[in-house]
């Protein structure tokens, strides 16, 4: 079996937050064509903020999530700041003895932070949202899982789905969000948010995957 | 980009500084930054919140005192409060007998309000919601939980406020804000757009001389866009979607708002209302009160919103209610038509 260890994970949160800092003027303008073009310089700005409390603090993996989390509730507002700030909190609080985190735990924290989102988003798969990223990536873990292959397999899975998630936005009609009074004008882009969600989700396997040993 | 600011990424903040200052009598900042409250307390009945992206003053910070709201989270432009900002609203609104939070439609906004809501409920703070959706040209009859909130909004604190004003309980402050908004209707027009002052263009555009009637307050497509017409064809296209969707009936008394979206001459907006009362006059609605002016921007766009609220006895109680504020005062025994 394999997992990683919790209290050395940071670097995973610290993948995550190089990824939105390195891709800011790129999910700005993919926002820019049918959104209000300020999705990269606002997650910057909660990802950079984030980064600053880290390092003054020697925090685990999941408390660097709780971190992140607090920091968009609270610093980012838009529809951005609720919706990662609640998968990240969730997520963060979905495992319950954190040593080590193996594929069935890493499984739950993906369901906390999609039954969080659920209570507060409608947004479907279909709907040009993040939603069609991070459900078929949760699916094709699950999928993997069940299917009994290794944590490492599963995060390829995963991140396989991520691309085809994010892809598949360029074809739809956005039906939530500020994009969906757009109608047919909104297709034929990317939607911002599912490319950040993928970016995320693709810094997040590669963190785990370089720091997962057989146990 | 002709504006007056200093830096384009802190306009928020440097407005709220002059505002604070210019307006120390009805309003006082709080320990969080982005939530601006009313002087005076809540002590002993419901408390009014709302929220909302920057850009539209004087909405909503300038419908903070008595007889209104009681505490606002405040946004970047066009962009919803944090879920933090509703909470910590909240908080300071809370005289412990609930508090009504009234808002506008809008993803951004209905995320952070549930998501502090949540919050709320685990430190034993009731809020309870309604949900402005005033603008018909947003959605279709029948989805009526599309439409956004606009400046019907304004008429729904003035409502809610008077109400919690008086020591009703949560139940009765929520039920009157849902009538006063299920009365009321709303439609805009845009004649040129705006610019995000961090932005530096607008990122819409609308085609010198040409109307677009239906236009949201941050630039959404309207459903329509026609050659420029006069404020006689004007007034009548607006009343064309909106009085279908009601119904507004002869015999009926309305409220009538024109607001400016901020760079129109308020001049043209009493034009027309001199359209509007003529057409309204000939259909047997009479307008027993009216509001006209810059009530809700969106920073220096032009055009109009024209908004009708539908009165019944309650409803004109609750508008003739005392409210000092920023954006509308109301004298008790006073009303303006």
């Amino acid at each position: 079996m394999q997992a990683f260890s919790n209290e050395r994970g940071l670097p995973i949160v610290e993948a995550m937050i190089r990824t939105i800092q390195d891709n800011k003027t790129h999910l700005s303008e993919i926002d820019g064509m049918i959104g209000d073009g300020d999705h990269g310089t606002n997650m910057n700005k909660g990802f950079t903020l984030c980064e600053e409390r880290l390092q003054a603090m020697d925090a685990s993996f999941l408390e660097g999530l709780q971190v992140l989390g607090d920091i968009l509730f609270s610093e980012i507002g838009g529809s951005m700041g609720p919706i990662y700030g609640t998968i990240f909190m969730e997520m963060a609080g979905a495992v319950k003895t954190p040593s080590r985190i193996d594929e069935h735990a890493f499984l739950a924290m993906l369901e906390a932070g999609i039954a969080g989102l659920d209570e507060i988003i409608e947004a479907k798969v279909g709907d040009k949202t993040l939603m069609d990223v991070l459900l078929p990536a949760r699916d094709a873990f699950s999928g993997a899982v069940r299917d009994g292959k290794d944590f490492r397999q599963a995060l390829d899975d995963m991140v396989q789905a991520c691309v085809a998630g994010r892809d598949a936005t360029v074809g739809m009609v956005a039906r939530f969000g500020r994009s969906s009074r757009l109608g047919e004008r909104s297709r034929g882009v990317l939607d911002a948010g599912a490319a950040s969600c993928c970016l995320l989700l693709q810094a997040m396997a590669k963190g785990i995957n370089e720091l997962l040993e057989d146990v | 980009m002709q504006r007056i600011i200093n830096r384009p990424d802190y306009v928020v903040e440097d407005m709220l500084k002059g505002f604070l200052k210019a307006h120390s009598d009805l309003v006082v900042a709080t320990s969080n930054s982005r939530v601006v409250r009313a002087v005076g307390d809540t002590e002993g009945r419901v408390g009014v919140v709302t929220g909302g992206g920057s850009g539209h003053k004087p909405a909503f910070i300038g419908y903070l005192g008595r007889g209104m709201v009681d505490a606002v989270a405040v946004g970047e432009v066009f962009s919803s409060p944090t879920a933090g900002a509703f909470l910590d609203a909240f908080r300071e609104a809370n005289g412990g007998k609930g508090v009504a939070c009234l808002y506008g439609n809008y993803s951004g906004d209905n995320m952070n309000v549930k998501l502090a809501m949540k919050m709320a409920k685990r430190e034993g703070i009731e809020i309870r919601t309604v949900v402005a959706n005033d603008d018909v040209a947003s959605a279709p009859k029948g989805q009526s939980e599309k439409r956004r909130g606009v400046a019907g909004e304004i008429l729904m604190w003035k409502v809610g406020g008077a109400k919690a004003a008086s020591g009703a309980t949560l139940d009765e402050v929520i039920a009157v804000a849902q009538k006063a908004i299920d009365q009321t209707k709303s439609i805009g027009i845009g004649l040129s757009p705006c610019t995000l002052p961090a932005v530096g263009h607008p990122n819409f555009e609308i085609q010198e001389g040409t109307m677009e009637v239906g236009i949201g307050h941050h630039g959404e497509p309207g459903i329509a866009v026609h050659t420029l017409e006069s404020a006689n064809v004007m007034a009548e296209k607006m009343l064309d979607v909106i009085l279908p969707d009601q119904p507004f009936s002869e015999g009926d008394e309305v409220a009538v708002l024109v607001s400016g979206l901020g760079a129109t001459p308020v001049m043209e907006l009493y034009i027309l209302f001199g359209e509007v009362e003529e057409k309204l006059k000939e259909k047997g609605i009479r307008i027993s009160r009216s509001y006209v002016g810059n009530y809700f921007t969106s920073l220096e766009m032009m055009g109009v919103t024209l908004t009708l609220m539908k009165l019944d006895d309650e409803l004109k109680a609750c508008l003739d209610a005392e409210a000092d504020t920023v954006g509308l005062k109301s004298f008790p025994g006073k009303h303006s038509v």
